[in-house]
């Protein structure tokens, strides 16, 4: 009983869970080591976390309609810039397909001289690349631009995740098909129930754009598009089509419906905004952050969060203690890499009064990442979709932490 | 010109095709756009894909209420489902709808999501004809074509849609915000 309610205290107060050691380290002692041999190699075969840490879950926020259906990844109680594939997070439209991964194939086809079918044992005979890239769904936080909504980072920030994606660079298949020169656009196709749908211009498509098999070293997750997904770094994570299998080019985008009805800027004139594709620069504290307590008291902290750019590489972060009036820049965490999550700390004495914690980011073209205020003056507060503006947690004396709008 | 050199004109043209060749085969299954026509199901404004078929409002309105309306609520904004209609003027407001009729810029979008995608729990399962009338009392709904309206692959790509040019380009690369 007293694990349980240990294993349950980590997950919803998981930096006052940290601080409890140094409270024990005053008093007792912590208890002797097991005396009889622990449990065997393979329990189980494929490993599993701690259960005294099994509270670290992805989460749906309610009951939505399958096809609105989403789960967040708990970036409060993570480390470091990877997202263990088991909490990476999850956006479906038609549910989760069973694919057999020995009859799935990827047919390009359209403005190219061969039209040709890949399986996935094709791809793995292609040269390959092995690339950290955060994914992040274009409506994160947008729950957030007009009040704060979630209690916690996880629900305010948590459609992001980041993984080290192995698979064929697209343009390597681009060309083993012979692209014409009237291709300019690509329709990305699912093979899921409802055959999710994008278009992706060709520049795109020879950039950097991936046909991923592999997350974080293994097989992707059914989840992540298993066996073959799309994967364009530093786009909304609708674009990077999952179950992939088709890539139709043509002269002209498609107008689908995920780019039209769906994933589309409304701004406060009536006017929308179609094909907004990169991810701005962005940042969000998530040590100490909302739902968690400063269980030990006033005294030292660490001031740790991501920082994350569509656009190229995180160069500077700045944090304040006191709600904007103040900046300090924050160390980053090697290696700094284009288009993937950057870890941030900064040690913090904590008075034991209230603090409103803030951070910002700014990435190597030269962009910051902007308030809640400057975005809703430049587009209204209609916009569910690319909220990258300033996060706020306060403090109160008690140490607990909550999302407030500064 | 001489008849001979007529006749041989296609065996010339073939022979330039010939001196620009498909680059060889290396890896990946070849395959014929005969071969994967079922799977070559978009349909969209500037790249066409209109099939053959066609379907009358009042046809439409039997297929939504059969396939439609458990989700999307029997007049198309009563449902749990995403609103279909109304929300005509109201994308500036304070409070804007979003939907077939007031946001949607393309019918053929509108074809393209239905067949691929709807109905939700069985995805596939209307015909092309079903398609066309749903697609079209969908339309009546909003007020964009008329009862008596039916639909085929010349008909649709004409309708201009009430928000046709209500989107524009994405100005961050130079505005930031």
């Amino acid at each position: 009983m007293t694990s349980r309610r240990k294993l349950l205290g980590f997950g919803l107060t998981g930096f006052g869970g940290l601080v409890a050691g140094r409270a024990g380290a005053a008093g007792e002692f912590p208890p002797e080591p097991e005396r009889a041999p622990g449990l065997p190699v393979l329990s189980p075969a494929y490993g599993q976390p701690s259960p005294r840490v099994a509270a670290i879950q992805r989460k749906s926020w309610s009951n939505p309609p399958l096809e609105q259906a989403s789960s967040l990844t708990p970036l409060g109680d993570l480390y470091g810039a990877l997202t263990p594939n088991g909490l990476f997070y999850e956006r479906h439209h038609s549910g989760v397909p069973d694919i057999d991964p020995e009859r799935h194939r990827l047919v390009i086809h359209g403005a190219v001289r061969r039209p040709v079918a890949f399986s996935l044992e094709d791809l793995l005979r292609l040269p390959s690349v092995s690339r950290l890239h955060f994914l992040e769904c274009t409506g994160n936080s947008g729950s957030e631009l007009v009040k704060p909504t979630r209690e916690t980072v996880q629900g305010t920030h948590g459609l992001l995740s980041c993984a080290e994606w192995t698979g064929v660079p697209l343009s390597i298949l681009l060309d083993e098909a012979g692209l014409l020169p009237s291709g300019k656009w690509l329709l990305a196709e699912g093979a899921d129930a409802g055959r999710m749908t994008r278009s992706v211009p060709i520049e795109k498509a020879l950039d950097d754009a991936i046909v991923a098999y592999g997350q974080n070293g293994e097989p992707l997750r059914p989840e992540q598009g298993f066996p073959m997904r799309l994967f364009l770094p530093g786009w909304g994570g609708n674009l990077s089509v999952k179950w992939l299998r088709r890539l139709k080019v043509a002269a002209e985008p498609f107008y689908t419906r995920e780019e039209t009805s769906k994933y589309t800027d409304l701004m406060a004139d009536g006017s929308a905004r179609i094909f907004t594709w990169a991810m701005d620069a962005k940042s969000v504290i998530t040590r100490p952050s909302g739902g968690q307590t400063l269980g030990g008291g006033p005294g030292p902290y660490q001031i740790s969060g991501v920082a994350w750019s569509g656009r190229g590489r995180i160069t500077t972060v700045e944090i304040s203690t006191d709600g904007g009036q103040s900046w300090r820049k924050a160390p980053l965490q090697e290696p700094v890499l284009s288009k993937c999550l950057t870890r941030f700390s900064l040690p913090w004495e904590w008075s034991g009064g209230p603090a409103i914690l803030q951070s910002r980011a700014i990435d190597e073209t030269g962009y910051r990442q902007p308030t809640r205020e400057a975005l809703i003056a430049a587009r209204g507060a209609h916009g569910a979709y690319h909220n990258n503006s300033i996060q706020s947690w306060r403090v109160d004396p008690s140490g607990k932490v909550t999302n407030i709008h500064a | 010109m001489p008849k001979r050199l007529l006749l041989l004109l296609p065996l010339l043209l073939s022979a330039c095709d010939a001196a620009t060749p498909a680059p060889p085969a290396r890896l990946g299954h070849a395959v014929t756009e005969q071969e994967i026509a079922a799977w070559n199901i978009d349909v969209s404004p500037g790249n066409g894909g209109l099939p053959p078929g066609r379907g009358t409002v009042a046809e439409g309105r039997k297929v939504y209420a059969n396939a439609c309306a458990a989700c999307h609520g029997e007049k198309g904004d009563d449902g749990p489902a995403p609103k279909l209609r109304g929300g005509r003027g109201s994308l500036a407001s304070a409070k804007p709808l979003t939907t077939v009729g007031s946001y949607w810029p393309y019918a053929e979008t509108l074809f393209d999501y239905v067949r691929r995608a709807m109905p939700f729990d069985r995805p596939g399962s209307l015909s092309d004809d079903q398609v066309y009338a749903v697609t079209a009392y969908l339309l009546r709904i909003n007020d964009i074509l008329a009862e008596d309206a039916e639909l085929d692959a010349t008909r649709l790509p004409r309708i201009r849609m009430p928000n046709r040019d209500g989107f524009v380009p994405d100005p961050r690369d130079a505005s930031h915000l």
